[in-house]
Parts: C-alpha cells; sequence; structure tokens
C-alpha cells in the first residue's frame, strides 16, 4: 500500500516535470519545422523565463503576473535578436554551423546572465501557496494544477494557432516547402522569424512554471533543454500530441527511475532513452516508419 | 553486364518506377531517355544502390546486387557521374581522381599514420595514375585547382576523369551533356567513345537527343516511371507511341 | 607533403626550446595544458574538420582515460604505462562500438547523441564513487616515472606531454593526407559521391571517431598523472564545448589549426581570470562569429588576411 502511494506521488510529480519537457519539445519542433534548425540555445530561453521573473519580483516588487509578463516578453525579444544577429546573416548555412552558432548563442546568453544576476540558485513563489491538495492518496501542489492547466492551454492554443489561423498555416507550408512557400507570397524570412519569437517565448512560459518547484538559475538551461529536445524526438520532431505524449513519458519514467533506482542517475535516464530513440526508432516513437535513404 | 528485372520504386504513397526490365549489353552506349519526370534518375540511383528497390532485382554480371551499398558495388567496376556534379569541393583536382583510385588501393588507418614503406609507394602509384585520367579527359593543368572552383564543364570532365580512375565496368552518366555549350558537348561525345573503345560499357541518361542518336547503341525509353520502348536509335526514332510521349510533352 | 614536413620539423624544434626561453614555473605549467588541450582538439578536428561528423562529448573519452589511468594506479597494482595503453586502446573499443549506431545519425541528431554520450559519462563519473571518488575527485595519483625518472616538475612534464602532442600531430598529418584521409575528407564534401567511389563511409567514420577517442584517452591519461588528482568538473560538458571552440577558432580541418586553437583557448581563462567567469561570454562570442565572418579558422584567415594586406600595398607603390 506504501509502495503505490509512493509511485502514485511519483507518477505526479513526474507528470508535472513531463509537461514542462513537453513545452519545451513543442518550442523545439517549432524552430525545427520553419528552419530545420535544431536550437541548442533552447534551454537558454526557459532559464531566461525563470530568472527574469524572478528578477523582477525582487528588484522592481512587480506583481507576479506582471513580472511573468515582463520575462516572457523579454525572452521573446531576446529570441527575435538572436535569429536576427546571429541565423539570418548565414544564408545557406550547413548543419554544422548552424550548430555551432547555436551553441555559441546557447553560451554566450548563459554567461551574460551569470555576470548580471550572478550564480546563486534563487527560487520564485509559487503562483498560489504550498498547501498541499490531496489526490488518491497522494499530495498535489497549487504548482502542479498550474502546470497542468498551462500546458493543456498551451497544447490548444498552439494547435489553434497552426491549423486555424493564416499565420499559423502560412508558418506550416514553410515547413512542408519553403520554396512552394515562397512563391504562393509567403514571406518565408518573415516567419523564420516569427517561429523564433513564438518558441522563445513558449520555451519561457515552461521556465516560468517549473521554477517554483525546482528553483532557477543561469545554468538550468542546459538540462531542460536537453531533455525538452529528448522529448521532440520521442514525437518524432512534430508539434503536436506525440511531443507532449514523449514528455510525459520521460518525466514520469525519469521521476520513477529516481525514486526507484537512485536519484543520482535521474539525469541519465533521460540521455539514455534519448540514445535508444536515437539509435532504434529516429523518426519518434508514435509515427509510421519512412523508407531511409542510405 | 547490367540486368534490370521487374524493377518497382514507390516513395510513400508515389509510384515512381515500375515494371522496368532491360539489359545493359557488355560494349554498348545504352541510353535511356524519357520526359521529365520518367523515373531515369531514380533508375540510377536503384542501379548504383543509393537506394533499394521496392521490388525487382539488380543483376551484375549475373550476381544480383539489389540490396548491396554503393561502396560495395564500386569494387565490382559499377560507378556513375552526377546530374549535378558531386565533386569533392574542397579537394584538389588530383586528390578528387585519387579517392576515385579508391577501391584499387589498401592501405588504411595504421598504415597511413605511420606512413609504412608500401604504403607511400602505394600512394606513388595511384598519384601517377591519376594524373593519367585527368590526361585523359584533358585538364592535366588542372591538377592543384581546388574542385570547387572549376567551371561547370571542367567539372564534369573531372567528375569522368574520377569515375574512370575506377577502372570501371560498367560507367553509368546521369545527364553529362546538361549545362554544357555545343562545342563541349562534341567533346562530350567523343569522349564517351573514346571510354568505350576502352572496353567500359556505358549507360547515359540525356535529354541531349542529338548526342543519343549519334552515341547509342541502343536505348531504353521510359515515360511515367514505365518502359514505353526498346530498341536501336533509329527503331526509337520510328516508334509512334515514343513520338506521341515527347509530342505531348513537348506541347 | 614536402613543406608538411619542413613545417613539422620546424615546429617541434619551437616547442622543444620554448623551455630554455621562459621563465620556469607558471608558464611551463600552462603550456603543459596547451599540449594536452592540443591533443584533445586535434581528435575532435579529425572528426569534425575532416569527416565532418560533431561531437559534443569529447570530454566524455577524456574523462575515461583520465579515471582509467587514475583508478588503475590508485587502487590497482599495474604499470602506469601499460595501463595508459590498456586504458587507450579500452576507450578507443568503447567509441569503435557505439561509433556505429551514433554515427548513422547526422547533424543535429549527432550532435544531441554525442552530447547524450557526453553527459551520461559525466554522471557516471560523480556517481560510481567507490571507484572515482564522485564530485570530490580522485587524488593520490602517482606522476609518471621511467626507472627511477619520475616526472615531478613542469619541466620534466612539459617534455612528456608535448611529446606525445607532437607525436599525435605527426601520425595525424600523414594520415590526413593520405588515402584514409582523403576518404574522411571524400565523405565531408559529398558522402554519396565518396560512397559511390568505394569509400565506406560508415566504416572510416567509425574508424575515425575511435582514433579521436583513443588521442582524448591519452590526453586523459597524462592529464591525470601530470595533475595527480582529477574531478569530474574537469570531463563535463563545458569542456567539450571549450574543444568545439578551439577547433572552430584554430581551423577546422587544420591540423595546426588544432593546435593554435588549444594554444588561445589555454591562454585566453588565464588572461581573463581578472574579469572572472567572462570565458565562456568571449567563447559564445567567438563561436558565432567566427562561423559568420572567418568559417576557416584563424589558421586560414590570418595568411588570407596577410595576402589581402599585402598586394594592396604593393599598388600603391
Amino acid at each position: 500500500m506504501e509502495f503505490l502511494k509512493e509511485t502514485m506521488q511519483f507518477v505526479i510529480s513526474g507528470l508535472a516535470t513531463g509537461a514542462i519537457y513537453a513545452l519545451i519539445g513543442l518550442s523545439f519542433a517549432i524552430i525545427y519545422n520553419s528552419t530545420g534548425i535544431i536550437n541548442f540555445a533552447q534551454g537558454e530561453f526557459v532559464m531566461l523565463g525563470g530568472v527574469i521573473t524572478i528578477f523582477c519580483i525582487t528588484a522592481f516588487k512587480l506583481p507576479i503576473l506582471i513580472a511573468v509578463a515582463v520575462a516572457i516578453l523579454g525572452t521573446t525579444a531576446v529570441g527575435v535578436v538572436f535569429e536576427r544577429l546571429a541565423i539570418r546573416p548565414l544564408k545557406n548555412a550547413t548543419p554544422l554551423a548552424l550548430i555551432i552558432i547555436t551553441i555559441g548563442a546557447s553560451i554566450l546568453i548563459r554567461g551574460l546572465v551569470m555576470l548580471l544576476w550572478g550564480k546563486d540558485t534563487q527560487a520564485l513563489p509559487a503562483f498560489s501557496g504550498n498547501d498541499p491538495i490531496e489526490v488518491a492518496g497522494a499530495t498535489m501542489l497549487p504548482q502542479h494544477i498550474w502546470i497542468f492547466g498551462v500546458t493543456l492551454l498551451v497544447i490548444a492554443g498552439n494547435r489553434f494557432f497552426f491549423h486555424h489561423t493564416i499565420t499559423g498555416k502560412a508558418m506550416r507550408a514553410c515547413s512542408f516547402n519553403r520554396k512552394a512557400a515562397n512563391l504562393v507570397g509567403i514571406s518565408v524570412g518573415r516567419m523564420v522569424l516569427l517561429s523564433f519569437g513564438i518558441s522563445a517565448a513558449l520555451g519561457s512560459l515552461a521556465g516560468v512554471i517549473i521554477a517554483p518547484l525546482t528553483m532557477t538559475a543561469y545554468d538550468v538551461g542546459v538540462m531542460l533543454g536537453l531533455k525538452g529536445f529528448c522529448a521532440a524526438i520521442m514525437g518524432g520532431m512534430g508539434s503536436g500530441l506525440g511531443t507532449v505524449l514523449g514528455g510525459l513519458i520521460l518525466g514520469t519514467l525519469e521521476s520513477l527511475g529516481a525514486g526507484w533506482i537512485s536519484s543520482g542517475y535521474k539525469d541519465a535516464i533521460a540521455f539514455l532513452i534519448l540514445l535508444l530513440i536515437l539509435f532504434i526508432r529516429p523518426q519518434g516513437l508514435f509515427k509510421k516508419g519512412e523508407t531511409e535513404r542510405v | 553486364m547490367l540486368k534490370l528485372t521487374g524493377i518497382g520504386k514507390r516513395f510513400g504513397g508515389l509510384t515512381a518506377l515500375q515494371g522496368i526490365s532491360f539489359e545493359i549489353v557488355p560494349g554498348s552506349i545504352t541510353g535511356i531517355i524519357g520526359p521529365n519526370g520518367a523515373g531515369k534518375t531514380t533508375l540510377f540511383n536503384i542501379a548504383t544502390g543509393i537506394y533499394p528497390p521496392s521490388e525487382g532485382a539488380v543483376l551484375l554480371d549475373g550476381k544480383d546486387i539489389s540490396n548491396w551499398p554503393p561502396e560495395k558495388r564500386a569494387y565490382l567496376g559499377l560507378v556513375r557521374t552526377f546530374q549535378n556534379i558531386e565533386l569533392f569541393g574542397k579537394m584538389t583536382v588530383l586528390e578528387n581522381v585519387m579517392v576515385g583510385l579508391h577501391t584499387q588501393s589498401k592501405s588504411g588507418i595504421f598504415a597511413c599514420a605511420l606512413r609504412m614503406p608500401w604504403q607511400m609507394s602505394e600512394e606513388r602509384r595511384i598519384r601517377e595514375e591519376a594524373r593519367k585520367w585527368l590526361e585523359f579527359v584533358g585538364i592535366p593543368e588542372l591538377e592543384n585547382v581546388e574542385a570547387g572552383t572549376l567551371s561547370f564543364g571542367k567539372g564534369r570532365l573531372l567528375e569522368i576523369a574520377r569515375a574512370m580512375a575506377l577502372k570501371p565496368k560498367l560507367l553509368l552518366m546521369d545527364e553529362p551533356a546538361a549545362g554544357l555549350n555545343s562545342s563541349e558537348t562534341a567533346d562530350l561525345a567523343d569522349l564517351i567513345k573514346r571510354i568505350r573503345d576502352l572496353r567500359v560499357t556505358v549507360g547515359l541518361v540525356e535529354h541531349d537527343m542529338d548526342l543519343v542518336m549519334d552515341i547509342c547503341d541502343s536505348l531504353v525509353v521510359l515515360n511515367l516511371g514505365t518502359m514505353l520502348a526498346t530498341g536501336t536509335p533509329r527503331e526509337i526514332q520510328d516508334n509512334p507511341a515514343v513520338v506521341t510521349a515527347y509530342l505531348g510533352e513537348a506541347e | 607533403m614536402k613543406s608538411d614536413k619542413l613545417k613539422f620539423l620546424l615546429f617541434a624544434v619551437v616547442v622543444l626550446a620554448i623551455p630554455l626561453f621562459i621563465p620556469k614555473g607558471y608558464l611551463t605549467n600552462v603550456l603543459i595544458f596547451v599540449g594536452i588541450n592540443s591533443m584533445l582538439a586535434l581528435g575532435l578536428n579529425l572528426l569534425l574538420g575532416y569527416a565532418g561528423q560533431i561531437s559534443l562529448g569529447q570530454a566524455a573519452f577524456f574523462g575515461l582515460g583520465a579515471y582509467g589511468s587514475g583508478v588503475l594506479n590508485t587502487q590497482y597494482v599495474i604499470n602506469p604505462w601499460l595501463a595508459m595503453a590498456l586504458v587507450a586502446v579500452g576507450v578507443a573499443a568503447f567509441a569503435f562500438a557505439i561509433g556505429f549506431p551514433v554515427l548513422r545519425l547526422k547533424g543535429h541528431y549527432l550532435a544531441m547523441a554525442t552530447l547524450g554520450v557526453g553527459v551520461i559519462a559525466y554522471i557516471s563519473f560523480n556517481e560510481t564513487v567507490d571507484l572515482t571518488g564522485g564530485p570530490s575527485g580522485l587524488s593520490g595519483i602517482e606522476n609518471l616515472s621511467i626507472g627511477s625518472f619520475v616526472f615531478d616538475s613542469d619541466i620534466k612534464n612539459y617534455y612528456l606531454v608535448w611529446s606525445f602532442a607532437l607525436v599525435s600531430i605527426l601520425l595525424a598529418m600523414n594520415m590526413v593526407n593520405s588515402r584514409f584521409g582523403r576518404g574522411l575528407r571524400a565523405i565531408h564534401d559529398s558522402e554519396v559521391a565518396a560512397r559511390v567511389m568505394g569509400v565506406n563511409a560508415r566504416l572510416m567514420k567509425v574508424q575515425v571517431f575511435a582514433l579521436s577517442a583513443f588521442i582524448s584517452a591519452i590526453a586523459g591519461s597524462l592529464y591525470c598523472h601530470v595533475m595527480t588528482f582529477i574531478s569530474p568538473t574537469s570531463f563535463s560538458f563545458p569542456v567539450s564545448i571549450e574543444l568545439l571552440t578551439m577547433v572552430v577558432i584554430g581551423g577546422l580541418g587544420s591540423v595546426f589549426g588544432s593546435v593554435l586553437g588549444a594554444l588561445l583557448l589555454t591562454l585566453l581563462p588565464e588572461m581573463l581570470r581578472a574579469f572572472q567567469d567572462m570565458d565562456i561570454i568571449v567563447y559564445g562570442l567567438l563561436l558565432i562569429s567566427m562561423t559568420i565572418y572567418l568559417p576557416g579558422g584563424l589558421v586560414r584567415g590570418i595568411p588570407a588576411l596577410f595576402r589581402k594586406i599585402v598586394p594592396a600595398r604593393g599598388s600603391h607603390a
């Protein structure tokens, strides 16, 4: 009975972090689908979300909602500037060059944050207090509910945007065929810029809502980014449900592994899963296999 | 030499090729023609192992090589050139041809790092051999030029030199005349005949009908992924189905 | 090829002569690490600059070499030179084995997979406390020795490390200008054409991956014996990024570029010591700006710049 209760607890916290991975995974997929780039600085967007929010609250005593808005807008601006300064100047860049540039951007952002705000780990107060709620014998924090709520909203918003708005459809068109999209009058450059903006916003949102649970610091982006990428890979780099499921599975496995086996190896679990999927099913867990070209 | 039996290829739901069967006879120059989208390049990709066929078999000298990777086929003497020229752009012209001699040399990672004496003599041998092929196509003066800086026509010649260095039994050329002017095309026709005279069997995908009619011994006509006709250039010219396919396309 | 030999001889003479002209102590010590980093950068450059395959997990092989030698030296009775050889072969075999699935991946996926290997190794160094001492590190590693001659001073270690580095450089130069190296460069420029020419791309990528792991492991063994103390942070993800920066700055696909990159990036943090933690900002800026404006690295960029300036001067005269 105790075991069951414990397991339930692991699953709940696993699902919550998993939801975060899912959001980050979606933010990876947005850039990937419009540009073919895996943005190694994605985790930094996540970190910026949490860090800027905390900064706004402690330095300017802003109410939390406004602080969150500032953080998301600020990170979006970083994403846009990043695209303009580092991605756009390179026409016909090789994947290698793009990898190196986004890695450069990621350590640059990390370094600047460290310089501005130091190396301390900081906590963001939970949005609605810390009184636990009993669910099926296990306890749940209000912040968990925030996370699940926001994730659901984002999934719905994501779907609405990409399937029911002109801009969203144009972005999808770019992901299918850039040349054709260009021919029908879609400005591919603007769509790429937009994808960096949206992706940064989404990443920072994930960073904000997880910050009360895990604390945040200048260097949390690396791990969060990589796990979000893992979720995206599980979902086949799609921007839909696959990535969400991938994130939830990853979060749960990680939480169970940490609880049952060893917490020290928690991060290794995510990477083992990542490697296994890359080796065995690089097209993602939920997609049908495609004919692989030699 | 090369025999294709019932080759079919599907990409997802799209059928690119269906029921392709023909043989390239040793010592011949065989042209593969057809309107755009007929599946000619796809056929070459299957023949050289860039991807496997969905159905049917590729036989080289009676051996089923349908699922062999390209590098293994190279050792049997099957090589190709590419429609858009695939040179090793950051390497010199001579080095490009020396890669063509890969199958005729064997120094591995250790022999190369340690400069074994036999590796040194092998290196000298393939260097000389590579120069011979640059002479053959007529660009010996360019040996130290970076391949990526060559003009399209010279690049084409280098690609042929590199393929010939492999001492192929069968050379498949994907639109070798594309992008060449008329005097370059005439030189190319001459070069292909010289290649045949070295007893290399040639397979040729080509749009330039004058060239095809001039040098080919037999033709295979594809249309929309299926075989339309085979025969000598004369027979093909008089074939009403072929005429319709071409005129239909040209409007 | 003659000029290559000359370049190498000149370089070797300079390297061997340097200690005669610099003050003993601090600078010599820094140059030891330039030597170790040169080997690491060279290993990565063979893979990235020549074969065009990225690895963000090089620190793992460095760490496996260091911990392999360190653990064997502190907990078992085994000749450290023999241990170094065994560990290097073992690490290369490990890289060879994981290389087949890893190097099937391309581009971003390859980068992520190698990064994953690096992170898993780093976590293992931290968690296998009984063996490695965990986060607090492994101490009490002996200096290397030949008979009664112990490599226990900076100057001795300088010659120790640089002999290995020079040999690596020589072997690498031989390799890249030969059949194997041409095959690698051909894969980089056009994998499909290389394969059509008979180059076994899959095998050669894995071989060069194993070779880069081998060189990195040797560097790791040297590092642990020089330092006599190691801890996991020396083999973490930022180290892999630092190596990447060295290669990009020095020059992708250039043996001496690796050395130049290692030299600059080992000296830089020393010079930036006054501005603590500025180094990653500088690395970030360097990675971005070099890739955009000087993709050939300094080793090609400087001569090109020189050529640009010299004729300009000539035309004025």
